[in-house]
């Protein structure tokens, strides 16, 4: 493996060179150098109907050290959602996206903010990828006011239009056709640009996911598929709710991709290759291999229906932060000692958000009847105790 | 809130018969609303123009007791101008149709064989020729995908319609219409609006079997954050499709399959209607007769018995399904304090049952008697057409009703 022969001698003449390298590079400019690297991912591509990427993918220092530090804030953040669910700041459901950071970031570096995505309820990450705060995460969850949704969505419903986030779905499935709907506006305002819509495996088996597909083949639309295969379709595994576990096939005449979903360079290489495909010929499939480490939400330990040794196993070899931080290290773009400071940092704006989180306000009870109509008509409204929440729709 | 215009500048009454050109006027927006005073032009559906304030919320100003001034038995949607065209209904839906889509470039049709077709009750023919393939779109038979796209195009600025070939097919798109269309506004804060029209023929039609006779206004009713209006005339079909499409919310318009070669006159120059306004279709002073769709003509045949036994009816069409007009409603029971709904829903759960309850709670003190609903059986439409007229209000049952609702 092409990790595996940079590494030894690597780490051999890091280890005797240590204190030399330091002294003679201690302003070298890791962050922000732009110098090409060429790496391999850790698995070729398979496809289907089309011809697979080349496995080796262009990359750069300052792109590897952002996905370092982007991984690490949303791995914090999806650990600190989990506290503050336990301690009953964060009500109802709440999805966790922890082991499949790498999707998120792979697909932001692999396509621009113009491009949309939508996806369905654990979108925490995917929000945060498009340009979302830590601010407006947590106090989305604890519903406040100054969440993305105004407090009003919750876990499931952060949107963010500037940058093309579309959502943030609860029903299983039903972020397909919207997400076709959006490729169908952008091949109708002709702005060369493409839609990403995200489902699961267990969404996979829906017919509304056919039927768009159908409709997205033959309108051509730039319409991209991703499948994040996580294998657990909440408490049920991928080989007892489908017949045909190769999700890339099954758009049939519509070429597909599989993906190793936890290697971030595997994932961008993947989506640029997706969108200039979908600009020139239509819709296109991405599953993504990829892992959760949580349950399917806060009320699923997540271990009933799979083992221990299973979850720790992916966590040892296959974690997606893991692996950047042994290229970084194998490249020689930033020492431990860097990395465990990023880490430190990433803790402490998680921290910080929170702390701000939780001094934001709760919606104001005029706010239940805002935003129900655009425009309204002057309408007034009561609670249902005809006394309180009088208010005028807007 | 298609026909509401602020008006920018001199306060110029425009008399009924002068040339109302929409183009003129700006749509009301929230900016212009805080600054100064607001003051409205309310273009009624009879084409008379009101002046005045925020109208909605002060029940207490006058009746209007002659909204529009109309003969006894024909439609009232005949404007002041004697000159314009005589079409029949689904050409004047197509007609508003095609003038919106000349409009504005967003707006774009999505439907089974509503292009090369030309659409099954021929209200989209034509269009796929003269606009292409891009704006008028033949879908596959797959309504839960197809209405969802339409719903995710919205969410970008385009403005589909979305048309259900009947409208019963939709229940197939009731996941898009109630979480996606009617939910998004809200729960994304604000962020995304919906600006789309979902359309199609209901209602029991000639014998067409239980499955193809559904009346989903009364499925779709509880869904917030949309809004329903059901056409019933050429000239109302016309003016509802047209504000339905300038509108930013998502509207749902509710056509009938017996209603589409109806004949009328309607006007030459460009109007549109009122979504949340009633039309009042004959003034009268004994009983208060709120009816939509197809059974405004069983309502006015009645009529024509009842006052031939020195009765006079008011009839109004409510035409907006949600949210009711309650002011033109309140005010006519004010005046009357009688209510017959006549509709054409089933009687668990349809729209007259919700009319009633808003009617009881709001205006309970103005009623003489209960209010009287008589709405369709509680079965599935069978096809025996014998059987098929008992499940629907007949207009005998009609003039019973009202007589004995004023003893």
């Amino acid at each position: 493996m092409a990790l595996s022969k940079l590494s030894s001698p690597s780490s051999l003449s890091t280890n005797i060179l240590k204190p030399l390298t330091n002294s003679f590079l201690l302003h070298r400019p890791i962050s922000t150098d732009t110098t090409p690297l060429t790496i391999e991912t850790s698995v070729p591509f398979t496809s289907h109907q089309c011809e697979a990427p080349s496995r080796s993918v262009e990359t750069t220092p300052k792109e590897l050290l952002s996905f370092f530090r982007q991984m690490a804030t949303m791995r914090r953040m999806e650990i600190a959602a989990d506290s503050l669910y336990k301690a009953k700041l964060v009500r109802g459901f709440c999805h966790l996206y922890d082991g499949q950071e790498a999707v998120a970031i792979g697909m932001e570096a692999g396509i621009t903010k113009k491009d949309s995505i939508i996806t369905a309820y654990r979108d925490h990450c995917t929000f945060l990828g498009r340009g979302g705060t830590l601010l407006e995460v947590f106090s989305e969850l604890m519903g406040r006011k100054d969440g993305c949704s105004h407090g009003k969505g919750g876990s499931m419903h952060f949107y963010k239009k500037d940058s093309g986030f579309y959502g943030g779905h609860g029903i299983v499935g039903a972020q397909i056709p919207l997400g076709c709907g959006l490729a169908f506006a952008q091949k109708y305002s002709k702005d060369e640009t493409v839609t990403f819509a995200l489902y699961g495996d267990g969404a996979a088996n829906q017919g509304q996911l056919f039927e768009a597909l159908n409709i997205a083949a033959l309108w051509d639309l730039p319409a991209i598929l991703v499948c994040e295969n996580n294998h657990y379709g909440m408490g049920t595994a991928e080989w007892r709710a489908a017949k045909s576990p190769s999700y890339y096939k099954r758009g049939d005449y519509v070429p597909g991709l599989k993906v190793d979903g936890m290697d971030a360079l595997a994932v961008k290489q993947a989506c640029k290759f997706a969108k200039e495909h979908a600009l020139k010929n239509g819709p296109m499939i991405l599953e993504m291999d990829t892992y959760r480490y949580h349950g399917h939400s806060m009320s699923d330990p997540g271990s009933t229906y799979r083992t221990r040794d299973e979850i720790s196993g992916v966590r040892q070899e296959r974690d997606p932060i893991e692996r950047i931080r042994k290229l970084i290290l194998a490249h020689d773009l930033a020492t431990e000692k860097e990395l465990k400071d990023i880490e430190k940092e990433v803790r402490k704006e998680v921290d910080d958000a929170i702390a701000k989180a939780k001094e934001s306000p709760m919606p104001e009870p005029s706010e239940l009847f805002t935003n129900v109509y655009v425009k309204g008509y002057g309408v007034e409204v009561f609670g249902a105790d005809r006394k309180e929440v009088r208010g005028v729709l807007p | 809130m298609a026909a509401i215009f602020l008006g920018v500048g001199a306060a110029t009454a425009l008399s009924p018969s002068n040339c109302f050109d929409s183009k003129k006027f700006q749509l009301s927006t929230r900016r212009s609303l805080s600054g100064r005073k607001p003051w409205f032009l309310v273009v009624r559906s009879d084409g008379s123009v009101n002046l005045g304030s925020n109208q909605r919320s002060r029940r207490t100003q006058q009746l209007i007791t002659n909204a529009v001034a109309t003969k006894a038995d024909s439609a009232a949607s005949t404007s002041a101008s004697k000159q314009g065209h005589e079409l029949l209904l689904f050409e004047a839906l197509r007609e508003g149709l095609e003038e919106e889509m000349d409009r504005d470039p967003h707006v774009c049709v999505m439907g089974e064989d509503v292009g090369h077709y030309g659409g099954s009750y021929k209200v989209t023919k034509g269009l796929a020729d003269k606009y292409g393939d891009l704006r008028v779109l033949d879908t596959p038979i797959a309504e839960n995908s197809f209405t969802g796209m339409g719903i995710g195009a919205a969410m970008t600025g385009l403005r589909p319609i979305v048309e259900g070939m009947n409208m019963g097919f939709l229940l197939l798109a009731f996941n898009q219409i109630s979480n996606n269309c009617g939910m998004l506004h809200y729960t994304s804060g604000g962020q995304f609006t919906i600006p789309i029209v979902i359309r199609g023929p209901g209602g029991v039609g000639r014998q067409l079997g239980a499955e193809h006779s559904q009346r989903l206004e009364s499925y779709f009713q509880s869904i917030p954050g949309i809004q329903m209006v059901a056409c019933s005339t050429p000239y109302n079909a016309k003016g509802l499709m047209k504000a339905a499409i300038r509108s930013e919310n998502p509207v749902i318009l509710f056509e009938h399959v017996l209603l589409y070669n109806l004949k009328e006159r309607i006007p030459d120059e460009e109007y549109i209607c009122n979504l949340e306004e009633a039309e009042m279709v004959r003034p009268g002073e004994h009983v208060t007769i709120l009816t939509y769709s197809r059974m405004r003509y069983h309502v006015m045949q009645a009529a024509k018995t009842l006052v031939n036994k020195g009765y006079d009816p008011e009839v109004i069409d409510i035409r907006s399904l949600k949210p009711f007009d309650l002011y033109t409603i309140g005010n006519s029971i004010k005046k009357t304090h009688r209510v017959l709904i006549v509709e054409e829903c089933m009687r668990t759960g349809g729209i007259g049952a919700s009319l009633t309850a808003a009617i009881t709670e709001n205006f309970h003190d103005y009623l003489d008697a209960p209010i009287v609903c008589l709405s369709s059986q509680d079965v599935p439409t069978p096809y025996a057409g014998t059987l098929e007229e008992w499940t629907v209000v007949q207009p005998a049952q009609i003039v019973t009703a009202v007589e004995q609702l004023c003893q």
